[in-house]
């Protein structure tokens, strides 16, 4: 069966959708990050769709499962790369992506998901400073 | 108006799908439609081939290149013979889902073209026709 590969990379798992999607593999995507995260311990998940030519409500749904998903197995998710085109269409058509955080591309999204590691282990330690 | 050329497809599966996409987008590069208008047609495209399947238990897809005077346009027809939709208006409404979805495929891809056009008769089926016009 066709699938969009999950590389892990530290904490952290990252995927590239590359290919134009047809929804059952949506769907296989959405359950694979959960398994993967349940199964490396991810703290953190990476979505590049800097490929994508198109997102439209069902691909906006997938994305904000992923996210609640994902938190709800202590992990964050950052969606990265959208393009201009992409990200006008889906506010005209009604997606807003709430409770999903992006950034511009995957090197701020790894930015942001590090220093998210970085603010929870400091709130777990002992010498926890405020700032 | 005339038509300058147009096609026919089936829709039944979630491929189905992804070809309506790629066909549309063809054809709205070949007409010299922008990125944005190119990825709104695409996206409408996307909603409504979904709602064929989800709704309609599947139907036809007609694609047709329009001119007008001076203007161009891109022509989408969806077409299924499936239960039909009791109450169109809403069924357009942002957030009225009946499959767990966003509820935002009709009236979302209403906002994304020119024309919008639905016929429904329960019982019989559901005819939705957009029309994106070239600025």
């Amino acid at each position: 069966m066709e699938r969009i590969p999950i590389l892990k990379m530290g904490h952290f798992l990252l995927v590239t959708i590359q290919v134009d999607m047809h929804d059952r593999l949506a769907m296989t995507l959405q359950d694979d990050l959960t398994n993967q995260i349940v199964k490396t311990g991810a703290r953190g998940v990476l979505i590049d769709i800097s490929s994508l030519e198109v997102v439209d409500s069902f691909i906006g749904r997938m994305l904000g499962n992923i996210a609640a998903m994902s938190r709800i197995l202590d992990a964050e998710t950052v969606v990265v790369g959208m393009k201009p085109a992409v990200a006008i269409t889906l506010v005209e058509l009604g997606v807003s992506l709430k409770g999903v955080r992006t950034a511009l591309n995957v090197e701020k999204g790894m930015e942001l998901l590090q220093e998210s590691l970085r603010l929870q282990a400091g709130e777990s330690g002992d010498e926890h400073q405020e700032g | 108006m005339n038509i300058k050329k147009g096609e026919t497809m089936p829709i039944l599966t979630s491929d189905d799908v992804v070809r309506v996409r790629q066909k549309v987008r063809s054809w709205a590069i070949e007409m010299g439609f922008n990125l944005i208008d190119q990825t709104k047609l695409v996206t409408a495209a996307s909603e409504l081939a979904r709602n064929t399947i989800d709704h309609g238990g599947g139907g036809e897809f007609r694609l047709e290149a329009l001119n007008e005077g001076n203007r161009s346009g891109l022509r989408l027809t969806f077409e299924d013979h499936g239960p039909g939709i009791e109450d169109v208006e809403l069924a357009l409404k942002d957030g009225y889902t009946t499959t767990g979805g966003l509820g935002l495929g009709l009236g979302g891809s209403k906002r994304l073209v020119n024309e919008f056009d639905i016929l429904s008769r329960p019982g019989e089926g559901t005819r939705v026709t957009v029309t994106r016009w070239k600025p």
